[in-house]
């Protein structure tokens, strides 16, 4: 009777860390705002954003090395708000990796195992383990200091994920590594964590970075999370203009909104008249007149040929080419609007036959539903 | 220029070294140039009952001052470095006072309260006395030393499990040790021949070798004081290159 019941209510895996009102002030400098963030087991989770935007506050709090003004952090169900670092179970790799000079590569791996009381045996037997997992079997007699920085940053890792962490914190690793070395590390680090089902909390500014490695991302401004999803939610639906901003390019043309029915809206410009989609409308569920912006990326914009008539849910607007950029398998053109804003435009270089030279006069189109609409905060 | 350099480095040492020749002569009393080439007057340095007993004593207080000096300027210069406490400068700056005040002053202080507190005259109110002068050196060693530490290092080790006590014993303190090591040291040779605050403090049944230097040079004028001084002189020379040595033992970054 009772198993049955037990087996009608599995028991619910408190999630891996919950961070509810955190906040953190210095003097009168607010470092972090306020943020709520749920990371689920074995999630990957990047904090993005520009630097002094509260994100690696955030981590180092979650951290315990520095203590919260305000709300809780509670990790696997438990609550760490005031509990000291060393009792976190937290696992941390520092941009500049922070490895122990005076202890080999394999004393330092061993030295949070050391720290729990494990058998030496046993600690020899979990660092050749991690060793191996880091693809770096046999470096364990090394000296950081005989280590490349690479090397050094897998064996930062090895030691930060050997006793098993409920989080796994990385501030910015990859940061002081050039860009060949920081792709293969940020595929390395995706396996590694993936191997052993990792909780990870990432912190970089490099959005590429972000969105190569991240289940979801949260957006960092001026000391909260600006948004949270997915890469492609960031993309495609970026819920403000800062987000629309900071990810990718876009073009942001700006003006009021106006409602028109089932079609959706119309963003009001001072020469131009554009059509928002009824998707977008709803999802950006703004009051008729106030300042708004569509926000359109470059990638799903076009210039029509000189004789083509516009298909008809594109919205079409006359420009002047102001700069032309050959990229190779892609082309990027500036464009000035007639009303004075700016916008971009890519397409493939393959489009045989078209080329567009500074002071061409050409319409640019895009698909009604390929705008986002946003409220404009000014 | 090079002359000029020259000369200056002549001038600083000619005084230090002329004592050198000097310990080797023949004559029975202390002249220069030295006639002759004897060691007799280093065997009278260790023979002489007065001579090795201030030896001895000088080599006890200097011990015991350098191991003090060394366990509190350590913790000084972490508490220095790394807390926040109210009043910190004021405390950094009269733990760096004995650097500034003229040290008869600071031994004049020192003799009127120690005889009210019965230790002067002894090994242990010397070994006080000098430890108040050492920490300086102990604290601005291991200070520099811990500044140059990377402070991740610290959290790291916090972040691994380690409390603060294990922090300090595994992680900081093997980094700094070039620099506590060179601290003690130099606390060593600031009593091993520190004669001032000594004079005051000492009396005739325990005198230190500096003590016992000056008292002979007053009364007889006897080159068993040129072999003594040359032995202080090769004793802190060998220490200061062991400095040159710890620091440069210093684990990379």
């Amino acid at each position: 009777m009772i198993e049955e019941n037990v087996a009608a209510r599995p028991p619910e895996q408190p999630p891996a860390l919950v961070l509810r009102g955190l906040r953190k002030v210095y003097g009168t400098v607010v470092a972090c705002e306020e943020v709520d963030l749920v990371v689920r087991r074995g999630e990957f989770v990047t904090l993005l954003g520009p630097s002094g935007s509260g994100k690696t506050t955030t981590l180092r709090m979650i951290a315990g090395f520095t203590t919260p003004s305000g709300g809780s952090i509670e990790i696997s169900g438990r609550d760490m708000t005031r509990v000291p670092a060393h009792r976190r179970n937290v696992g941390m790799v520092f941009q500049n990796y922070a490895l122990f000079p005076h202890m080999t590569a394999a004393q330092n791996i061993g030295f949070p195992l050391q720290m729990r009381g494990v058998a030496r045996q046993r600690i020899r037997e979990r660092v050749d383990e991690v060793l191996e997992l880091v693809k770096l079997d046999g470096f364990g007699d090394r000296y950081p200091r005989e280590l490349s920085g690479g090397q050094q940053q897998r064996i930062a890792l090895a030691r930060a994920v050997v006793f098993g962490p409920n989080v796994l914190l990385m501030d910015e690793p990859l940061g002081a590594l050039d860009r060949k070395l920081r792709e293969a590390l940020q595929v390395e680090i995706m396996r590694v964590s993936r191997e052993i089902g990792a909780t990870v909390l990432y912190v970089t500014h490099d959005q590429e970075e972000a969105l190569v490695m991240s289940d979801r991302i949260a957006i960092f401004s001026r000391g909260r999370i600006e948004q949270l999803g997915s890469g492609e939610d960031l993309y495609e639906r970026p819920t403000s203009l800062f987000v629309a901003d900071f990810i990718g390019t876009s073009n942001i043309l700006r003006g009021r909104f106006e409602q028109n029915g089932e079609a959706g809206g119309w963003l009001t410009g001072p020469s131009s008249r554009l059509r928002v989609g009824p998707g977008a409308t709803e999802r950006a569920s703004l009051d008729a007149g106030v300042a708004a912006a569509l926000v359109v990326r470059p990638e799903r914009t076009r210039i029509l040929d000189p004789d083509e008539t516009p298909p008809p849910d594109a919205n079409v607007l006359d420009a002047t080419v102001d700069a032309v950029l050959y990229l190779g398998s892609e082309s990027k053109y500036g464009l000035r609007l007639a009303d004075g804003q700016t916008a971009a435009v890519r397409e493939p270089s393959a489009r045989a036959g078209r080329s567009w030279e500074h002071g061409d006069a050409v319409r640019v189109a895009w698909a009604v539903d390929d705008g986002v609409l946003l409220a404009d905060p000014g | 220029m090079a002359a000029l350099g020259g000369l200056t480095v002549f001038y600083l040492l000619a005084p230090t070294l002329v004592i050198v020749p000097m310990s080797f002569t023949e004559a029975r009393i202390l002249s220069f140039p030295p006639e002759g080439f004897s060691l007799q007057w280093y065997g009278r340095m260790f023979t002489d009952r007065q001579w090795s007993t201030a030896m001895l004593n000088s080599a006890e207080v200097a011990v015991l001052t350098a191991i003090l000096a060394t366990v509190l300027g350590t913790l000084a210069a972490l508490a220095l470095m790394r807390g926040r406490f109210p009043g910190k400068t004021l405390v950094n700056g009269l733990v760096l006072a004995p650097l500034i005040v003229p040290v008869v002053i600071i031994a004049i202080g020192m003799f009127s309260l120690y005889v009210r507190w019965r230790i002067s005259g002894s090994l242990l109110g010397l070994v006080i006395a000098h430890t108040a002068l050492a920490l300086p050196f102990v604290v601005v060693s291991v200070s520099a030393s811990l500044r140059t530490m990377d402070r991740n290092l610290e959290l790291a080790a916090a972040n691994l499990g380690a409390d603060p006590r294990r922090t300090f014993t595994r992680i900081t303190l093997p980094i700094i040790l070039p620099g506590v090591l060179a601290g003690a040291i130099f606390a060593f040779i600031t009593s091993w021949d520190e004669v001032v605050v000594a004079i005051f403090l000492t009396s005739a049944r325990f005198r230190t070798l500096p003590v016992e230097m000056w008292e002979q040079v007053r009364q007889v004028v006897d080159p068993t004081v040129a072999a003594v001084a040359t032995t202080l002189l090769l004793v802190t020379t060998v220490l200061l290159l062991l400095v040159l040595v710890v620091r440069r033992q210093a684990p990379a970054r």
